[in-house]
Protein backbone atom coordinates (compact mmCIF):
# COMPACT_ATOMS: atom_id res chain seq x y z
CA UNK A 1 0.00 0.00 0.00
CA UNK A 2 1.55 3.30 -0.99
CA UNK A 3 1.86 5.55 2.03
CA UNK A 4 0.77 9.10 1.67
CA UNK A 5 2.89 12.02 2.70
CA UNK A 6 1.65 13.47 6.00
CA UNK A 7 4.18 16.25 6.51
CA UNK A 8 6.20 18.01 3.85
CA UNK A 9 8.65 20.72 4.85
CA UNK A 10 9.96 22.39 1.70
CA UNK A 11 13.08 24.53 1.51
CA UNK A 12 12.55 26.51 4.70
CA UNK A 13 14.85 29.24 5.99
CA UNK A 14 14.33 30.26 9.61
CA UNK A 15 15.86 32.96 11.76
CA UNK A 16 16.30 33.64 15.45
CA UNK A 17 16.16 37.42 15.43
CA UNK A 18 18.69 38.33 12.74
CA UNK A 19 20.58 35.06 13.01
CA UNK A 20 19.78 32.49 10.36
CA UNK A 21 19.35 29.04 11.93
CA UNK A 22 17.92 26.92 9.10
CA UNK A 23 19.05 26.96 5.48
CA UNK A 24 16.89 25.42 2.81
CA UNK A 25 15.71 22.56 4.99
CA UNK A 26 13.36 19.99 3.48
CA UNK A 27 11.96 16.90 5.14
CA UNK A 28 9.15 14.53 4.29
CA UNK A 29 7.29 12.19 6.61
CA UNK A 30 4.78 9.57 5.55
CA UNK A 31 1.77 8.51 7.59
CA UNK A 32 2.71 5.94 10.22
CA UNK A 33 6.45 6.49 9.96
CA UNK A 34 8.86 7.12 12.81
CA UNK A 35 11.47 9.61 11.73
CA UNK A 36 14.40 11.00 13.68
CA UNK A 37 16.08 14.37 13.38
CA UNK A 38 19.64 14.06 14.59
CA UNK A 39 22.11 16.79 15.25
CA UNK A 40 24.37 18.41 17.80
CA UNK A 41 23.43 21.34 19.99
CA UNK A 42 22.73 24.41 17.87
CA UNK A 43 22.24 22.43 14.66
CA UNK A 44 18.70 23.78 14.28
CA UNK A 45 16.72 20.72 15.41
CA UNK A 46 14.54 22.58 17.87
CA UNK A 47 14.01 25.44 15.42
CA UNK A 48 12.76 22.91 12.89
CA UNK A 49 10.38 21.44 15.49
CA UNK A 50 9.16 24.89 16.51
CA UNK A 51 8.58 25.85 12.87
CA UNK A 52 6.42 22.76 12.36
CA UNK A 53 4.38 23.42 15.51
CA UNK A 54 3.97 27.11 14.66
CA UNK A 55 5.89 28.56 17.61
CA UNK A 56 8.16 30.11 14.96
CA UNK A 57 7.49 30.86 11.33
CA UNK A 58 9.99 30.28 8.53
CA UNK A 59 10.98 33.27 6.43
CA UNK A 60 11.05 31.26 3.18
CA UNK A 61 9.68 27.90 2.15
CA UNK A 62 6.51 26.10 3.09
CA UNK A 63 5.18 23.47 5.48
CA UNK A 64 2.30 21.26 4.36
CA UNK A 65 0.47 18.95 6.76
CA UNK A 66 -2.26 16.54 5.71
CA UNK A 67 -2.77 18.51 2.51
CA UNK A 68 -2.93 21.91 4.21
CA UNK A 69 -0.49 24.79 4.20
CA UNK A 70 0.36 25.38 7.86
CA UNK A 71 3.43 27.57 7.28
CA UNK A 72 1.95 30.68 8.86
CA UNK A 73 -0.62 29.14 11.19
CA UNK A 74 -0.66 29.77 14.94
CA UNK A 75 0.27 26.88 17.27
CA UNK A 76 -3.30 26.40 18.50
CA UNK A 77 -4.57 25.95 14.93
CA UNK A 78 -1.82 23.45 14.19
CA UNK A 79 -2.63 21.46 17.36
CA UNK A 80 -6.27 21.32 16.30
CA UNK A 81 -5.20 19.92 12.91
CA UNK A 82 -3.37 17.08 14.70
CA UNK A 83 0.26 17.99 15.35
CA UNK A 84 1.28 17.82 18.98
CA UNK A 85 4.71 18.79 20.24
CA UNK A 86 6.30 17.61 23.46
CA UNK A 87 8.74 20.47 23.89
CA UNK A 88 12.30 20.23 25.10
CA UNK A 89 12.76 20.43 28.86
CA UNK A 90 9.35 18.99 29.84
CA UNK A 91 7.38 22.20 29.81
CA UNK A 92 4.52 21.29 32.07
CA UNK A 93 2.23 23.32 34.31
CA UNK A 94 3.99 22.88 37.65
CA UNK A 95 1.22 24.13 39.94
CA UNK A 96 -1.50 22.03 38.37
CA UNK A 97 -2.29 18.43 39.19
CA UNK A 98 -1.43 15.61 36.83
CA UNK A 99 -5.11 15.26 35.99
CA UNK A 100 -5.45 18.97 35.19
CA UNK A 101 -2.33 18.89 33.04
CA UNK A 102 -3.65 15.96 31.05
CA UNK A 103 -7.10 17.47 30.73
CA UNK A 104 -5.60 20.62 29.20
CA UNK A 105 -4.06 18.44 26.52
CA UNK A 106 -7.59 17.85 25.23
CA UNK A 107 -8.29 21.58 25.02
CA UNK A 108 -8.69 21.75 21.26
CA UNK A 109 -12.18 21.36 19.81
CA UNK A 110 -11.42 18.18 17.94
CA UNK A 111 -10.06 16.39 21.04
CA UNK A 112 -12.56 17.63 23.61
CA UNK A 113 -15.40 15.21 22.83
CA UNK A 114 -12.98 12.25 22.93
CA UNK A 115 -11.57 13.26 26.28
CA UNK A 116 -12.68 10.32 28.42
CA UNK A 117 -11.45 7.87 25.82
CA UNK A 118 -8.12 9.69 25.62
CA UNK A 119 -7.73 9.56 29.40
CA UNK A 120 -8.18 5.78 29.28
CA UNK A 121 -5.67 5.55 26.47
CA UNK A 122 -3.05 7.62 28.32
CA UNK A 123 -3.56 5.73 31.61
CA UNK A 124 -3.13 2.50 29.69
CA UNK A 125 0.23 3.66 28.31
CA UNK A 126 1.34 5.20 31.62
CA UNK A 127 -0.48 3.54 34.56
CA UNK A 128 1.60 5.62 36.99
CA UNK A 129 -0.20 8.76 35.83
CA UNK A 130 -3.53 7.39 36.98
CA UNK A 131 -2.08 6.66 40.41
CA UNK A 132 -0.59 10.14 40.59
CA UNK A 133 -3.46 12.05 39.04
CA UNK A 134 -4.19 14.20 42.09
CA UNK A 135 -0.55 15.08 42.68
CA UNK A 136 0.89 18.48 41.73
CA UNK A 137 2.99 18.12 38.60
CA UNK A 138 6.04 19.78 40.11
CA UNK A 139 6.27 17.16 42.85
CA UNK A 140 6.87 14.31 40.42
CA UNK A 141 10.19 12.90 39.25
CA UNK A 142 11.69 13.98 35.92
CA UNK A 143 10.72 10.71 34.27
CA UNK A 144 7.14 10.94 35.50
CA UNK A 145 6.94 14.55 34.30
CA UNK A 146 8.11 13.47 30.86
CA UNK A 147 5.48 10.70 30.82
CA UNK A 148 2.90 13.32 31.73
CA UNK A 149 4.13 15.65 28.99
CA UNK A 150 3.79 12.83 26.44
CA UNK A 151 0.41 11.96 27.96
CA UNK A 152 -0.78 15.55 27.54
CA UNK A 153 0.31 15.48 23.91
CA UNK A 154 -1.63 12.24 23.37
CA UNK A 155 -4.73 13.82 24.91
CA UNK A 156 -4.88 16.19 21.94
CA UNK A 157 -5.63 13.21 19.67
CA UNK A 158 -2.62 13.80 17.41
CA UNK A 159 -1.88 12.38 13.98
CA UNK A 160 1.72 13.52 14.28
CA UNK A 161 3.69 13.57 17.52
CA UNK A 162 6.83 15.73 17.78
CA UNK A 163 9.21 14.77 20.58
CA UNK A 164 12.00 17.23 21.28
CA UNK A 165 14.91 15.71 23.26
CA UNK A 166 12.64 13.29 25.06
CA UNK A 167 15.42 11.41 26.85
CA UNK A 168 17.45 14.42 27.96
CA UNK A 169 18.48 14.09 31.60
CA UNK A 170 16.57 10.86 32.23
CA UNK A 171 17.93 7.56 33.50
CA UNK A 172 18.44 4.74 30.97
CA UNK A 173 15.68 2.71 32.63
CA UNK A 174 13.17 5.51 32.17
CA UNK A 175 14.34 6.11 28.60
CA UNK A 176 13.80 2.43 27.80
CA UNK A 177 10.32 2.65 29.22
CA UNK A 178 9.54 5.72 27.12
CA UNK A 179 10.77 4.06 23.93
CA UNK A 180 8.66 1.03 24.74
CA UNK A 181 5.57 3.25 24.98
CA UNK A 182 6.54 4.99 21.75
CA UNK A 183 6.38 1.60 20.02
CA UNK A 184 2.87 1.11 21.40
CA UNK A 185 1.88 4.57 20.19
CA UNK A 186 3.29 3.85 16.73
CA UNK A 187 1.35 0.65 16.53
CA UNK A 188 -1.81 2.71 16.84
CA UNK A 189 -0.92 4.52 13.66
CA UNK A 190 0.41 7.76 15.09
CA UNK A 191 3.28 9.24 13.11
CA UNK A 192 6.29 10.27 15.18
CA UNK A 193 9.16 12.67 14.63
CA UNK A 194 11.72 12.75 17.34
CA UNK A 195 14.75 14.87 17.88
CA UNK A 196 17.73 13.46 19.74
CA UNK A 197 21.41 13.90 20.30
CA UNK A 198 22.06 10.24 21.05
CA UNK A 199 22.71 8.94 17.54
CA UNK A 200 23.21 5.27 18.28
CA UNK A 201 19.94 4.87 20.16
CA UNK A 202 18.02 7.06 17.75
CA UNK A 203 19.06 5.04 14.71
CA UNK A 204 17.84 1.89 16.47
CA UNK A 205 14.41 3.33 17.18
CA UNK A 206 13.64 5.26 13.99
CA UNK A 207 12.90 3.96 10.53
CA UNK A 208 14.43 6.95 8.79
CA UNK A 209 16.51 9.90 9.88
CA UNK A 210 17.69 13.32 8.81
CA UNK A 211 21.00 14.60 10.03
CA UNK A 212 21.24 18.34 10.60
CA UNK A 213 24.49 20.25 10.82
CA UNK A 214 24.51 24.00 11.45
CA UNK A 215 21.09 24.41 9.94
CA UNK A 216 21.57 22.24 6.83
CA UNK A 217 20.30 18.73 6.14
CA UNK A 218 23.59 16.99 5.44
CA UNK A 219 22.38 13.41 5.23
CA UNK A 220 19.14 11.52 5.15
CA UNK A 221 17.92 8.02 4.55
CA UNK A 222 16.81 4.84 6.24
CA UNK A 223 18.21 4.23 9.69
CA UNK A 224 19.96 1.14 8.41
CA UNK A 225 21.75 2.92 5.58
CA UNK A 226 22.76 5.78 7.87
CA UNK A 227 24.27 3.36 10.37
CA UNK A 228 26.42 1.99 7.58
CA UNK A 229 27.36 5.41 6.22
CA UNK A 230 31.07 6.19 6.71
CA UNK A 231 30.46 9.85 7.50
CA UNK A 232 28.02 9.04 10.25
CA UNK A 233 30.32 6.44 11.71
CA UNK A 234 33.16 8.92 11.79
CA UNK A 235 31.23 11.87 13.09
CA UNK A 236 29.02 10.19 15.64
CA UNK A 237 30.34 6.77 16.54
CA UNK A 238 34.01 7.66 16.51
CA UNK A 239 34.85 4.65 14.36
CA UNK B 1 -13.04 50.11 79.58
CA UNK B 2 -15.84 49.74 77.13
CA UNK B 3 -14.77 52.91 75.41
CA UNK B 4 -11.21 51.68 74.94
CA UNK B 5 -12.55 48.48 73.44
CA UNK B 6 -14.74 50.26 70.93
CA UNK B 7 -11.86 52.63 70.19
CA UNK B 8 -9.87 49.68 68.90
CA UNK B 9 -12.73 47.57 67.61
CA UNK B 10 -14.20 50.23 65.35
CA UNK B 11 -11.09 50.77 63.19
CA UNK B 12 -10.27 47.05 63.23
CA UNK B 13 -13.69 46.00 61.99
CA UNK B 14 -14.03 48.79 59.46
CA UNK B 15 -10.45 48.14 58.32
CA UNK B 16 -11.21 44.50 57.61
CA UNK B 17 -14.39 45.41 55.78
CA UNK B 18 -12.59 48.12 53.78
CA UNK B 19 -9.98 45.50 52.93
CA UNK B 20 -12.76 43.75 51.03
CA UNK B 21 -13.06 46.73 48.70
CA UNK B 22 -9.31 46.89 48.20
CA UNK B 23 -9.29 43.17 47.40
CA UNK B 24 -11.87 43.59 44.66
CA UNK B 25 -9.95 46.55 43.20
CA UNK B 26 -6.71 44.56 43.25
CA UNK B 27 -8.01 41.23 41.87
CA UNK B 28 -8.19 42.52 38.31
CA UNK B 29 -4.70 43.98 38.45
CA UNK B 30 -3.35 40.71 39.82
CA UNK B 31 -5.13 38.64 37.16
CA UNK B 32 -3.72 40.66 34.25
CA UNK B 33 -0.24 40.65 35.73
CA UNK B 34 -0.39 36.92 36.44
CA UNK B 35 -1.27 36.04 32.86
CA UNK B 36 0.39 38.74 30.75
CA UNK B 37 3.16 39.98 33.07
CA UNK B 38 1.81 43.48 32.45
CA UNK B 39 1.27 46.04 35.18
CA UNK B 40 -1.85 47.63 33.81
CA UNK B 41 -1.42 51.23 34.94
CA UNK B 42 -4.86 52.01 33.49
CA UNK B 43 -6.47 49.59 35.95
CA UNK B 44 -7.52 52.31 38.40
CA UNK B 45 -9.14 54.25 35.57
CA UNK B 46 -11.16 51.18 34.56
CA UNK B 47 -12.39 50.96 38.15
CA UNK B 48 -13.38 54.64 38.00
CA UNK B 49 -15.07 53.90 34.65
CA UNK B 50 -17.27 51.52 36.65
CA UNK B 51 -17.95 54.25 39.21
CA UNK B 52 -18.95 56.83 36.59
CA UNK B 53 -21.07 54.34 34.69
CA UNK B 54 -23.02 53.51 37.85
CA UNK B 55 -23.21 57.23 38.60
CA UNK B 56 -24.71 57.95 35.16
CA UNK B 57 -27.24 55.14 35.41
CA UNK B 58 -28.22 56.31 38.88
CA UNK B 59 -28.44 60.01 37.98
CA UNK B 60 -30.15 59.77 34.60
CA UNK B 61 -32.17 56.56 34.86
CA UNK B 62 -32.68 56.42 38.59
CA UNK B 63 -31.46 52.85 39.04
CA UNK B 64 -29.65 51.66 42.13
CA UNK B 65 -25.87 51.58 41.48
CA UNK B 66 -25.62 47.90 42.41
CA UNK B 67 -28.34 47.11 39.89
CA UNK B 68 -26.43 49.02 37.20
CA UNK B 69 -23.89 46.19 37.27
CA UNK B 70 -26.23 44.13 35.10
CA UNK B 71 -25.11 46.42 32.26
CA UNK B 72 -21.82 47.59 33.78
CA UNK B 73 -20.17 44.16 33.98
CA UNK B 74 -20.70 43.24 30.31
CA UNK B 75 -19.83 46.78 29.20
CA UNK B 76 -16.51 46.81 31.03
CA UNK B 77 -15.79 43.26 29.89
CA UNK B 78 -16.16 44.51 26.32
CA UNK B 79 -13.98 47.57 27.00
CA UNK B 80 -11.22 45.42 28.52
CA UNK B 81 -11.45 42.85 25.73
CA UNK B 82 -11.20 45.62 23.12
CA UNK B 83 -8.23 47.31 24.81
CA UNK B 84 -6.29 44.05 24.66
CA UNK B 85 -7.40 43.12 21.15
CA UNK B 86 -6.95 46.47 19.42
CA UNK B 87 -4.17 48.14 21.40
CA UNK B 88 -2.13 45.79 23.56
CA UNK B 89 -1.97 42.76 21.27
CA UNK B 90 -0.29 44.84 18.56
CA UNK B 91 2.65 45.79 20.72
CA UNK B 92 3.03 42.77 23.03
CA UNK B 93 5.67 41.10 20.91
CA UNK B 94 7.81 44.21 20.55
CA UNK B 95 9.00 44.79 24.08
CA UNK B 96 7.98 44.83 27.71
CA UNK B 97 7.80 48.65 27.78
CA UNK B 98 5.48 49.15 24.83
CA UNK B 99 2.29 47.76 26.46
CA UNK B 100 3.11 49.70 29.61
CA UNK B 101 3.23 52.93 27.60
CA UNK B 102 -0.03 52.07 25.86
CA UNK B 103 -1.66 51.44 29.24
CA UNK B 104 -0.38 54.80 30.45
CA UNK B 105 -1.82 56.48 27.35
CA UNK B 106 -5.18 54.78 27.88
CA UNK B 107 -5.13 56.00 31.47
CA UNK B 108 -4.64 59.61 30.31
CA UNK B 109 -7.37 59.33 27.70
CA UNK B 110 -9.85 57.96 30.25
CA UNK B 111 -9.03 60.62 32.83
CA UNK B 112 -9.52 63.42 30.34
CA UNK B 113 -12.70 61.85 29.06
CA UNK B 114 -14.10 61.79 32.61
CA UNK B 115 -13.14 65.47 33.05
CA UNK B 116 -15.03 66.43 29.90
CA UNK B 117 -18.08 64.28 30.59
CA UNK B 118 -18.43 64.70 34.34
CA UNK B 119 -16.39 67.84 35.19
CA UNK B 120 -13.55 67.64 37.75
CA UNK B 121 -16.07 67.84 40.58
CA UNK B 122 -16.08 65.12 43.19
CA UNK B 123 -18.97 62.65 42.86
CA UNK B 124 -20.31 59.85 44.96
CA UNK B 125 -22.90 57.10 44.69
CA UNK B 126 -25.37 58.20 47.33
CA UNK B 127 -28.19 55.78 47.99
CA UNK B 128 -30.85 55.26 50.61
CA UNK B 129 -28.53 53.04 52.60
CA UNK B 130 -25.40 55.19 52.18
CA UNK B 131 -25.63 56.79 55.58
CA UNK B 132 -27.01 53.81 57.46
CA UNK B 133 -25.01 51.94 60.01
CA UNK B 134 -25.53 48.77 61.91
CA UNK B 135 -24.75 48.59 65.56
CA UNK B 136 -22.63 45.92 67.16
CA UNK B 137 -22.58 46.60 70.88
CA UNK B 138 -21.07 50.07 71.05
CA UNK B 139 -19.68 50.00 67.55
CA UNK B 140 -21.26 51.67 64.57
CA UNK B 141 -20.29 50.19 61.21
CA UNK B 142 -21.57 51.69 57.94
CA UNK B 143 -23.70 49.22 55.97
CA UNK B 144 -21.66 49.99 52.84
CA UNK B 145 -18.51 48.70 54.52
CA UNK B 146 -20.18 45.39 55.27
CA UNK B 147 -21.30 45.17 51.65
CA UNK B 148 -17.66 45.59 50.59
CA UNK B 149 -16.59 42.45 52.42
CA UNK B 150 -19.57 40.42 51.23
CA UNK B 151 -18.92 41.44 47.63
CA UNK B 152 -15.22 40.64 47.98
CA UNK B 153 -16.09 37.12 49.15
CA UNK B 154 -18.56 36.65 46.30
CA UNK B 155 -16.09 37.86 43.66
CA UNK B 156 -13.27 35.74 45.08
CA UNK B 157 -15.34 32.58 45.20
CA UNK B 158 -16.76 33.17 41.73
CA UNK B 159 -13.31 33.83 40.27
CA UNK B 160 -11.78 30.77 41.97
CA UNK B 161 -14.54 28.51 40.74
CA UNK B 162 -14.30 29.94 37.24
CA UNK B 163 -10.52 29.43 37.10
CA UNK B 164 -10.66 25.96 38.62
CA UNK B 165 -13.72 24.46 37.00
CA UNK B 166 -14.04 25.81 33.47
CA UNK B 167 -11.97 25.05 30.39
CA UNK B 168 -11.29 28.73 29.79
CA UNK B 169 -10.33 29.22 33.44
CA UNK B 170 -7.85 26.34 33.21
CA UNK B 171 -6.47 27.82 30.00
CA UNK B 172 -5.98 31.15 31.79
CA UNK B 173 -4.09 29.43 34.62
CA UNK B 174 -2.02 27.43 32.15
CA UNK B 175 -1.12 30.59 30.24
CA UNK B 176 -0.01 32.24 33.47
CA UNK B 177 2.26 29.31 34.35
CA UNK B 178 3.90 28.75 30.96
CA UNK B 179 2.73 30.62 27.90
CA UNK B 180 4.69 28.53 25.39
CA UNK B 181 3.49 25.25 26.84
CA UNK B 182 -0.07 26.63 26.79
CA UNK B 183 0.22 27.34 23.07
CA UNK B 184 1.42 23.80 22.46
CA UNK B 185 -1.65 22.50 24.31
CA UNK B 186 -3.75 24.10 21.59
CA UNK B 187 -4.71 27.16 23.60
CA UNK B 188 -5.25 30.33 21.59
CA UNK B 189 -3.24 32.51 23.93
CA UNK B 190 -4.05 35.72 22.04
CA UNK B 191 -7.72 35.08 22.77
CA UNK B 192 -6.98 34.11 26.39
CA UNK B 193 -5.22 37.47 26.81
CA UNK B 194 -8.33 39.29 25.52
CA UNK B 195 -10.60 37.28 27.82
CA UNK B 196 -8.31 37.86 30.81
CA UNK B 197 -8.27 41.59 30.20
CA UNK B 198 -12.04 41.53 29.80
CA UNK B 199 -12.56 39.62 33.05
CA UNK B 200 -10.20 41.99 34.85
CA UNK B 201 -12.23 44.95 33.59
CA UNK B 202 -15.52 43.22 34.48
CA UNK B 203 -14.27 42.83 38.07
CA UNK B 204 -13.34 46.53 37.93
CA UNK B 205 -16.98 47.31 37.17
CA UNK B 206 -17.91 45.71 40.50
CA UNK B 207 -15.00 47.43 42.26
CA UNK B 208 -16.05 50.78 40.78
CA UNK B 209 -19.59 50.58 42.14
CA UNK B 210 -18.51 49.72 45.66
CA UNK B 211 -15.71 52.27 45.55
CA UNK B 212 -18.32 54.90 44.62
CA UNK B 213 -20.57 53.78 47.48
CA UNK B 214 -17.69 53.99 49.96
CA UNK B 215 -15.66 57.04 48.85
CA UNK B 216 -16.17 60.16 46.76
CA UNK B 217 -14.31 60.00 43.44
CA UNK B 218 -13.03 62.43 40.80
CA UNK B 219 -11.74 61.90 37.24
CA UNK B 220 -8.21 61.38 38.60
CA UNK B 221 -9.10 58.97 41.41
CA UNK B 222 -7.82 56.08 39.33
CA UNK B 223 -4.20 56.72 40.26
CA UNK B 224 -4.50 56.58 44.08
CA UNK B 225 -6.59 53.41 43.80
CA UNK B 226 -4.10 51.93 41.35
CA UNK B 227 -1.40 52.49 43.95
CA UNK B 228 -3.53 50.85 46.63
CA UNK B 229 -4.23 47.90 44.33
CA UNK B 230 -0.53 47.69 43.55
CA UNK B 231 0.21 47.64 47.28
CA UNK B 232 -2.36 44.91 47.88
CA UNK B 233 -0.91 42.80 45.10
CA UNK B 234 2.65 43.27 46.35
CA UNK B 235 1.60 42.35 49.88
CA UNK B 236 -0.33 39.31 48.81
CA UNK B 237 2.01 38.07 46.11
CA UNK B 238 0.91 38.04 42.49
CA UNK B 239 -1.51 35.49 41.22
CA UNK B 240 -2.89 34.29 44.54
CA UNK B 241 -6.52 35.11 45.25
CA UNK B 242 -6.23 34.40 48.98
CA UNK B 243 -2.98 36.36 49.13
CA UNK B 244 -4.73 39.30 47.50
CA UNK B 245 -7.47 39.10 50.14
CA UNK B 246 -4.93 39.11 52.98
CA UNK B 247 -3.10 42.02 51.34
CA UNK B 248 -6.36 43.93 51.01
CA UNK B 249 -7.20 43.47 54.66
CA UNK B 250 -3.72 44.51 55.80
CA UNK B 251 -3.97 47.75 53.81
CA UNK B 252 -7.52 48.36 54.98
CA UNK B 253 -6.41 47.93 58.60
CA UNK B 254 -3.35 50.14 58.07
CA UNK B 255 -5.58 52.89 56.79
CA UNK B 256 -8.26 52.79 59.52
CA UNK B 257 -5.81 52.22 62.38
CA UNK B 258 -3.56 54.96 61.02
CA UNK B 259 -6.48 57.35 60.84
CA UNK B 260 -7.46 56.49 64.39
CA UNK B 261 -4.09 56.55 66.12
CA UNK B 262 -1.88 58.80 64.02
CA UNK B 263 -3.91 61.26 62.05
CA UNK B 264 -6.88 61.11 59.72
CA UNK B 265 -5.05 63.23 57.16
CA UNK B 266 -2.06 60.88 57.17
CA UNK B 267 -4.00 57.68 56.53
CA UNK B 268 -3.05 57.43 52.84
CA UNK B 269 0.54 58.36 53.61
CA UNK B 270 0.76 55.47 56.08
CA UNK B 271 -0.60 53.15 53.42
CA UNK B 272 1.97 54.26 50.83
CA UNK B 273 4.81 53.99 53.33
CA UNK B 274 3.82 50.40 54.05
CA UNK B 275 3.88 49.61 50.33
CA UNK B 276 7.28 51.26 50.01
CA UNK B 277 8.78 49.39 52.97
CA UNK B 278 7.51 46.05 51.75
CA UNK B 279 8.84 46.70 48.25
CA UNK B 280 12.25 47.44 49.75
CA UNK B 281 12.34 44.53 52.20
CA UNK B 282 10.41 41.81 50.39
CA UNK B 283 10.04 42.69 46.70
CA UNK B 284 8.48 39.28 46.01
CA UNK B 285 5.63 40.09 48.42
CA UNK B 286 4.79 38.71 51.84
CA UNK B 287 3.47 35.48 50.36
CA UNK B 288 5.44 35.49 47.11
CA UNK B 289 8.06 32.91 46.34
Amino acid sequence: MPQEILLKVSDIDAYYGSLQVLWDVSIEVKTGETVAIIGANGSGKSTLMNSISGIMHPVRGSIMFDGMDITMMDPYQIVTLGISQVPEGRRIFPDMTVYENLRLGAYNHRARPKREQSFENVYQHFPILEKRKKQLAKTMSGGEQQMMAIGSALMSDPKLLLLDEMSLGLSPIVVNELYYVLKEIRSKGITIIFVEQNVRRTLEEAERAYILETGHVVLSGSAESLRAEEKVKKAYFGA
Amino acid sequence: MNEIFSDIATPVISGILLGGLYTVIALGLSLVFGVMKLINVAHGDLVIFGSYFAYSIMTYLGFNPVLSLVAGIPLLFAVGFAIQKYFMARVFKRSMEAPLLIAFGISLVFENLYQILFTPMSRGLTTSYSLESFILGDIYIPVVYLLNLIVALIVMIALSLFLKKTFIGQAIIASSQDIRAAQLMGINTARIFCLTFGISAAISAVAGVFLGLTFPFTPVSGIPFLIIAFGVVILGGLGSIIGTFVGGIILGLAQTLGAQYISASAQMLILYVIVLVILAVRPQGLFGR
